[in-house]
């Protein structure tokens, strides 16, 4: 027997932070399964605290969403008992830690950059929401983002700055990654909303700043810039890939075996 | 495995700053490519529960150590020079901590 499903509510301010708070909780749990694979043991230790700073973030806000949201939902239970599509992370973030091998370090390092780039800006921002929950979550959340950015920018440039294998590999993450940051950029009307609340930025409006820090970061690793993608996937809307259904299996496996369990 | 030691990263040994005001202590080692990596990956290993304020990576190969074979020769000698020891002034009361 499973515990029931919860839905969240449709109010802008809610989908907003979820759209952030669930980026973190899935992109910490891909990172989280590399705990014990990493090529050494020192960047085992610095992937799995890089999941952990995501996780916590997640917590963060999805408490603070639950409380907006209003209906007695808790961070646990957002976490472990919506279904797929009541998910709001961008594709982006459930995707595989790698297209051809379960643990492609390249590709890894090349999202961690991405998303951590995008994450430093948005906390910026945030840090003066007119909601001071937020900005408290953002001022504490922002420095783990740019640790993670540099960590992450670092191996960029090692790997495509590094050996002709290294090179091709780094070149190959970042073809197979590209379509998928569009959605991060991709304005809507919960954007709209949080604009006019004075809630956050629309993720539209971090577009420039985030291009200028890739633009630099792939000059160093002597990378090159692929061509504009016109995919556009939708997580942000509950619509999600097929490695999404699998990632919440094992997400909320022991929670729905044991309703409200707790260790 | 000789092979294997030869593409391995070079050895770091990383001292820990625990406050301000104290010294860095050796706290122990760690594979890295270079020392900017090296510094990242004492971060990561070292200071997770909030051990450092600060951190100093050195090139394990670049420490001199004393060779431990003459142990005996060069600090068993010091065994009975208790006057070495500042144990025998009389100090006056108004010295608390010494």
């Amino acid at each position: 027997m499973s515990e029931a499903s919860i839905k969240v509510g449709h109010q802008p301010a809610v989908q907003y932070l979820l759209r952030i708070g669930d980026s973190c909780l899935i992109l910490g749990q891909r990172l989280g399964e590399w705990c014990g694979h990493a090529p050494v043991l020192e960047e085992d230790l610095a992937l799995s605290n890089m999941a952990l700073d995501l996780i916590g973030q997640a917590r963060a806000l999805l408490t603070h969403a639950g409380e907006l949201d209003g209906q007695g939902h808790d961070e646990d239970q957002l976490a472990f008992l919506r279904d797929e599509r009541q998910y709001l992370n961008p594709v982006l973030m459930e995707l595989p830690n790698g297209f051809e091998a379960s643990h492609d370090f390249a590709f890894t390092q090349w999202r961690n950059f991405a998303v951590s780039t995008w994450l430093l800006l948005l906390y910026r921002r945030l840090q003066h929401s007119s909601d001071a929950g937020l900005a408290a979550i953002a001022a504490k959340a922002v420095k783990e983002a740019a640790y993670q950015q540099q960590h992450a920018a670092d191996w960029v440039v090692r790997l495509g700055d590094g050996t002709p294998e290294s090179a091709a590999r780094m070149q190959t993450a970042l073809q197979q990654l590209w379509p998928y940051f569009n959605e991060l950029f991709d304005a809507d009307a919960v954007d709209a909303a949080a604009v006019a609340q004075g809630l956050g930025p629309a993720w539209s409006e971090l577009l420039p700043e985030w291009q200028a820090h890739l633009a630099e970061v792939l000059s160093d690793a002597g990378l090159t810039l692929p061509k504009a993608s016109a995919f556009m996937s939708s997580g942000k809307r509950g619509i999600h890939s097929e490695h999404m259904g699998h990632l919440l299996a094992e997400l909320q496996y022991l929670q729905r075996a044991f309703p409200g369990g707790r260790w | 495995m000789s092979e294997q030691a030869a593409v391995e990263w070079p050895l770091w040994e990383v001292f820990v700053r625990s406050k301000a005001g104290l010294d860095h202590k050796h706290c122990g080692s760690l594979h890295a490519a270079d020392a900017k990596m090296a510094v990242q990956m004492a971060r990561e290993v070292y200071t997770r529960r909030q051990e450092g304020c600060s951190i100093w990576v050195v090139p394990s190969n670049q420490i001199t150590a004393s060779d431990p074979g003459e142990k005996s020769n060069y600090f068993d000698p010091m065994e009975d020079k208790v006057y070495r020891h500042p144990s025998f002034y009389q100090l006056p009361d108004a010295i608390n901590h010494m």
